[in-house]
């Protein structure tokens, strides 16, 4: 679904002396299918902007669409409840709110909540634990015996069972093994080619950002900073220092490489073995600028 | 002093009687000078051994000495007087209204006089750069502030050794850095011992020395240099490397011979810099 930002500002407690401008008048655009960063220094407004993406708030100016549906500042919006089955919202450390007694029962929670037969929820409910690879077995188990990431990946499950078209992504990664980061992230990946869903990522991992979104949202104090490829944003080391973020690994040490050995490799993607192959090339002397 | 250690001897622990050993037969020794990182996939027993380091948690089997006392009931709060901890969540560790309540509740479990806890209030705020923040209320802080104050309440009670169990796991790289570098100066300054539990690769480089925990096992006990060392086995066990140490493996995969496991860019760029300047 294509998501619209139009001149969208959120203020808390207005009028109070804790008024506080989380968003300022925000205008973008994702298209359909896009799989999206967003980028920022703690308080920037990035929870802010996804908690407008199932109307858990509305904005207090402008408007947000998604896909068909419309949150307009001081307009009731009546489908709230049809918007929420369309966009399934991974929070942060999601584990924490799994409470049923059986694995089986806490994916299922979401979709019974919308009154999805029970026929229908058997079969989404296998479906999305093999989406997130974990075994059918586990399905009578309780959620509180199984590992951290196992847990995460119930939770998760729980979301995908109710068919979303778009899936917004609260740092899904914090406190996994590197394994589990990787993992999870693939998964995401592949979920979003598969179902083509519209995929929105907060994360403070810059690296993640590169390998996994299509476009990239830098938001600072509640504006848009910079918004572009991330080949492109990320090629602005001082643009993404000033708003204290780093550049990705990969680019930060090929700007050293320039720097030390006056070679130039630019970075278009290239796995570690490729970069390596031009490197070597750099050190025998083979790229001499015949 | 000849006892100024943690000490592990043959522990073996788990949560419930029908539950697998979550710690099998674990032996290690941290002396009170070091800084070391423990790494390991989740599950792997990190996080109980920093509980069982200061009676959180008491092992089945085995026994644990911190500077020659054995860990027990009865030595607790002598034990909790020297090994100081801050968790992962910064949200769940304030216990006073105020930041300045909240340093002296550590201290006043301690039973302190009054004028040492006031001027310890001061000197461990500012050490972890919090002074002037006595009288917020904590939970109005960042979760980098809110960690600070945590490491200043440990600080407060003057231990010997801090242990940090991912303790940066929930803050933005700025926030990382930030109680790190913190961390780092107040170990430098008052001759700490540092236990950092981490996932954080980039930090495990700057360690001292590394253990590596797998399926309730040390794995490994080695420098950075050697850890990073065997790519392919820590890959076996769930865990990762950083990237500087992989693009060294696909260097010598493409026939540049380094002389060492680089840890830092550096490194690296120091030796090709070399390698090129006599090709």
């Amino acid at each position: 679904m294509d998501i619209t930002f139009d001149h969208v500002s959120y203020t808390y407690q207005p009028n109070s002396p804790f008024e506080h401008h989380a968003l300022k008048d925000l205008s973008f655009q994702f298209s359909s299918g896009s799989f999206v960063a967003v980028i920022g220094h703690t308080g920037s407004g990035k929870s802010t902007l996804i908690q407008h993406l199932n109307g858990l708030v509305q904005p207090t100016e402008g408007a947000v669409s998604i896909g068909s549906y419309h949150l307009q500042a001081g307009k009731k919006n009546k489908k709230l409840r049809e918007l929420r089955e369309k966009v399934g919202v991974v929070f942060q450390y999601p584990e924490h709110q799994l409470f049923e007694e059986t694995v089986e029962k806490d994916i299922a929670f979401g979709p019974s909540n919308f009154g999805v037969g029970e026929e229908d929820i058997k079969q989404r409910t296998k479906e999305a634990i093999s989406a997130v690879h974990l075994s059918e077995d586990m399905l009578q188990r309780s959620p509180f015996d199984l590992s951290g990431g196992q847990m995460r990946r119930v939770a998760i499950a729980g979301v995908l069972a109710m068919d979303p078209d778009v899936l917004v992504l609260d740092e899904p990664t914090a406190g996994l093994d590197p394994r589990g980061q990787k993992e999870i992230m693939d998964m995401f990946a592949r979920l979003h080619k598969q179902k083509q869903l519209t995929t929105v990522l907060v994360t403070h991992s810059m690296e993640d950002a590169l390998n996994y979104a299509d476009h990239v949202i830098i938001l600072k104090d509640g504006e848009v900073y910079k918004e572009g490829a991330p080949l492109e944003i990320f090629k602005e080391k001082e643009a993404l220092q000033s708003v204290q973020l780093d550049v990705p690994e990969v680019i930060e040490f090929l700007g050293e490489v320039e720097r030390t050995l006056d070679e130039k490799i630019s970075y278009q993607g290239q796995s570690i073995a490729e970069l390596a192959k031009e490197l070597a090339q750099v050190v025998k002397g083979g790229r001499d600028h015949e | 002093m000849e006892n100024s250690k943690i000490e592990f001897r043959n522990v073996s622990f788990r949560y419930q009687e029908d539950m697998p050993w979550v710690l099998k037969n674990v032996s290690f020794t941290i002396s009170a000078d070091e800084w070391v990182a423990i790494i390991g996939h989740n599950g792997s027993g990190k996080s109980t051994i920093a509980k069982l380091m200061n009676g959180l948690l008491f092992p089945q089997e085995g026994e644990i000495y911190v500077n020659g006392q054995k860990v027990s009931r009865e030595t607790i709060w002598d034990v909790r007087e020297k090994v100081g901890m801050v968790f992962q969540n910064p949200d769940n560790q304030f216990v006073g209204t105020t930041v300045r309540d909240d340093v002296a509740f550590g201290m006043e479990n301690h039973g302190m006089p009054r004028e040492l806890m006031l001027e310890r209030i001061e000197t461990s705020l500012a050490a972890v750069g919090m002074q002037g923040y006595e009288e917020q209320e904590p939970h109005r802080l960042s979760g980098g502030q809110k960690q600070r104050v945590a490491i200043a309440s440990v600080l407060a009670v003057s231990p010997k050794y801090i242990i940090l169990d991912e303790a940066t796991a929930m803050l933005d790289p700025k926030g990382r850095k930030e109680i790190l570098k913190t961390v780092l100066e107040v170990q430098e300054q008052r001759n700490l011992c540092l236990v950092t539990i981490t996932h954080d690769l980039l930090e495990v480089t700057q360690a001292d020395r590394v253990m590596v925990m797998n399926e309730g096992e040390v794995w490994l006990e080695a420098s950075p240099r050697e850890v990073f060392s065997k790519q392919e086995q820590l890959q076996e066990i769930g865990l990762d490397t950083p990237f500087i140490t992989k693009l060294a493996d696909e260097l010598k995969a493409a026939g540049i011979s380094l002389t060492r496991e680089p840890l830092n860019h550096q490194e690296l760029l120091e030796e090709l810099w070399t390698l090129r300047s006599t090709m």
